[in-house]
């Protein structure tokens, strides 16, 4: 048994803030009490949480493991370890490996590794189509059983429209979210930046905003035909938002989630250094406002990293040829701390919303903390000052536009079905 | 006044006083180009690497022209017989052109900002010979110093740049550096190629404003810049040659628009007949040639400054070399290197 007490704890499900202590056991919440209510026995491990916050484990919609297929860039176990290192209890991983993750014994593979090897909870991402190649639908109901919590072509859009609203159509059968890389790819072809004052002046090529809104339009609609779950990954343009906002106002099943990187950095930061090349790219200063508000206003329902890690050989190459990413999961607490709570934007409970119960809402669970439900909890200060080094990192990548920067809060210790995984000493 | 400088990535970075600098230390390099004997020995026993990962025939030539005349020796290397084709990194192949040890990189590559990237890892200078569609610093510097030559002066001048903007790392050098100058600029050529950002991409106060008809963009122009169409760097398709001609091309009934004196620049190769007709490419107001000298003069300038470091304060290299009134006023103490 696990005693984490002297915590602030904050449960965005119960809208709870208050000093409670909690206790595990095995891999559930045995018991949550005020401070100082639950006495130590002997057997029980003691968590002294004083000055932090304890909130629900944290859930990142996500993430590129690499593996199988990549392993020079990312395994499961490194992965996942950074992951914990971060504050992710449960990280959701993108299709896109080689093979890609289109048929169940794929799926069963990452869950076998992340078994034996995974620091947290790995909930794969199925593909929408066979080899994500935008053709046939893959084998949905089958990964489904096997253990996906949604479906995706992540690293580009499900390719026509029609594919789209049968995948759509498919997928609301099976009651799985249907998670969408927006992309006009033609508008996008050859950009490796957003189109802007910037990369006119840098000579790089940028893809309009309108190369995510206009693919956004076309799946809300679908969405509401399908009467489908849809959830844009990584929107970054004010636009795209404002599609969003239009589908929940229309009450259709319809989510977002916003990375760190979109809501901290802007197209002007782009330099030729290569950490700064994702997709969809940095957007511009008016986008990062909205979306701000977005998080602020709920529009947006998940903070989700994009954790995409490329070794340096890969990524330490002329801009152009770059691989699209970055690193995501040991910065991404801070970053919503510097940029949204600190600033005074969203308050923290909003914050941990964004983290747990938000994404959770996406995939169709729960997440508080209460007797009974999964002992995954996510420890964090808000204000002990550290800085990020990327050479420490548990990621076998090195891809970080962060390295360097200096933070106040981070995770300070993440338990994962009873255990501590990981914890600042 | 002396300026240091590392490396020439890009002139967007440098001031109206280095900018300067860098034109007034290109001037005894032009008289070099009208003596019987141009050989130097300024910098015997140094070598210049010429790394053109895109294909070049001028700028290429221009360098290794500027560095022979320097007794620079040069090691080339080109697109076609680089290890590159053979699925060598750029980083490699730079590391190993250094591990040659040269004493300075020129470069052309396709990827804008490789310069930039190389020069990260390198201690040697590096110079920018163009970088996809980003920067030709060299390109910038050597019109500018042939419309100094023209006309005197670069200071407020209105310039005129036709065609292909969006694609032209001529046009961005040229307005990072009239730019600082005071010079006004009008950007015409279809719309996809003269994007709105344009008008935003130079120092604050910079004045650049787009014009899509020909006829108004040559108004009052004191020099216009035409440039070559780059199909080989466009995504998009193009719109046909015949139809630039019909709205964009240079010819002498258009030109009459601009200022009588004024300057014709092309940064080569030129399409005769498509952006430019040959009674204006070969016509008085035409700089071509000139530009062509002076990108030695320029180039050589640029070798020497980067590879031997700045001159001593009023002392010049080629002092020696020089007919005398050419030579400053002030004393002439470094007569260590001379012409041959």
């Amino acid at each position: 048994m696990l005693l984490v007490k002297n915590g602030r704890v904050l449960d965005p499900a119960s809208k709870t803030d208050a000093a409670l202590d909690i206790l595990l056991e095995g891999e559930k919440i045995r018991e949550v009490a005020p401070a100082g209510k639950i006495t130590a026995q002997q057997n029980i491990e003691v968590f002294d949480a004083a000055g932090l916050i304890v909130a629900p484990g944290f859930i990142d919609l996500h993430a590129h493991l690499r593996e199988p297929g990549q392993e020079s860039s990312e395994t499961i176990e490194t992965g996942t370890r950074a992951a914990a290192r971060g504050g992710f209890t449960a990280v959701c991983c993108m299709p896109n490996t080689k093979p890609v993750n289109d048929n169940a014994s794929v799926t069963r593979f990452m869950l076998d590794r992340a078994k034996v090897a995974g620091s947290v909870r790995v909930w794969p991402i199925g593909a929408a189509s066979v080899g994500s190649k935008g053709e046939a639908i893959a084998e949905i109901a089958a990964m489904k059983e096997a253990g996906i919590v949604a479906v995706s072509d992540d690293g580009k859009p499900i390719a026509t429209a029609k594919l789209a609203r049968q995948v759509m159509d498919y997928c609301r059968s099976l009651d799985l979210p249907v998670i969408e890389h927006a992309e006009d790819v033609s508008l996008a072809a050859g950009a490796v930046m957003r189109e802007g004052v910037t990369s006119t002046r840098l000579g790089l090529r940028g893809m309009p905003a309108a190369a995510e809104s206009v693919c956004v339009a076309r799946d809300v609609q679908l969405a509401e035909l399908a009467g489908a779950r849809l959830h844009i990954a990584h929107l970054s343009a004010k636009a795209s938002l404002e599609q969003v906002r239009w589908a929940k106002s229309r009450g259709l099943r319809v989510s977002c989630e916003v990375t760190p990187h979109h809501f901290t950095l802007i197209d002007e930061d782009v330099t030729y250094d290569s950490r700064f090349k994702m997709n969809p790219p940095l957007a511009a200063r008016e986008d990062r406002e909205a979306l701000i508000a977005g998080l602020a206003d709920g529009t947006v329902d998940a903070i989700a990293t994009d954790h995409a890690p490329h070794e340096p050989a890969l990524k330490d190459v002329e801009f152009d040829k770059a691989p699209f990413g970055i690193l995501g999961f040991e910065t991404a607490i801070a970053l919503a701390l510097e940029q949204l709570v600190h600033s005074g934007r969203i308050s923290l409970m909003r914050m941990v919303e964004l983290f747990t119960t938000g994404p959770a809402r996406v995939l169709g669970m729960k997440r508080k903390i209460a007797a009974g439900q999964p002992a995954d909890l996510t420890i964090f200060t808000a204000d002990q000052p550290w800085t990020y080094n990327v050479k420490k990192s548990a990621s076998k990548s090195r891809n970080s536009p962060f390295d360097g920067r200096s933070f106040k809060g981070g995770a300070m210790a993440t338990i994962v079905a009873g255990r501590i995984v990981h914890q600042v000493v | 006044m002396t300026q240091r400088f590392r490396d020439l990535l890009a002139l967007e970075p440098l001031s109206a006083d280095e900018l300067t600098f860098l034109l007034d230390q290109s001037k005894p390099f032009q008289e070099i180009q009208r003596h019987p004997l141009k050989k130097l020995a300024t910098l015997r026993g140094k070598t210049v690497a010429l790394a053109f990962f895109e294909n070049s025939t001028r700028t290429r030539i221009s360098f290794g022209t500027a560095a022979s005349r320097l007794g620079a020796d040069t090691m080339n290397l080109q697109a076609e017989a680089s290890s590159l084709k053979k699925g060598e990194s750029l980083l490699d192949t730079v590391h190993t052109l250094d591990a040659m040890k040269p004493d300075c990189l020129v470069m052309r590559h396709a990827s804008s900002g490789a310069a930039d990237f190389v020069a990260q890892h390198l201690e040697i200078p590096v110079i920018n010979a163009g970088d996809g569609t980003h920067e030709h610093p060299s390109q910038g510097l050597l019109d500018a110093l042939t419309i100094r030559d023209r006309l005197g002066t670069i200071e407020n001048l209105n310039v005129t740049i036709l065609g292909d903007l969006q694609h032209s790392r001529v046009a961005r050098s040229n307005i990072h550096l009239l730019g600082k100058f005071g010079c006004k600029f009008t950007l015409c050529g279809p719309a996809m190629w003269v994007p709105p950002e344009l008008e935003k991409i130079g120092a604050p106060g910079v004045s650049i404003r787009r014009v899509f008809r020909i006829e108004e963009a040559l108004e009052g122009a004191d020099v216009v810049l035409v440039l070559r169409v780059q199909t080989e760097r466009q995504y998009e398709p193009s719109i046909s040659a015949e139809d630039y001609v019909l709205g964009y091309q240079l010819n002498s009934e258009r030109l009459r628009r601009a200022k009588p004196n004024a300057l014709v620049l092309h940064p080569g190769p030129m399409n005769r007949g498509n952006e430019i007709t040959p009674e204006v490419a070969d016509g008085p107001q035409s700089c071509v040639l000139e530009q062509v000298t002076n990108g030695i003069a320029v180039r050589m300038a640029l070798l020497f400054l980067l590879i031997s470091g700045p001159p001593e304060e009023g002392a010049h290299p080629l002092a020696e070399a020089l007919p005398a009134k050419n030579r400053r006023s002030t004393d002439q103490k470094d007569p260590s290197h001379a012409a041959r």
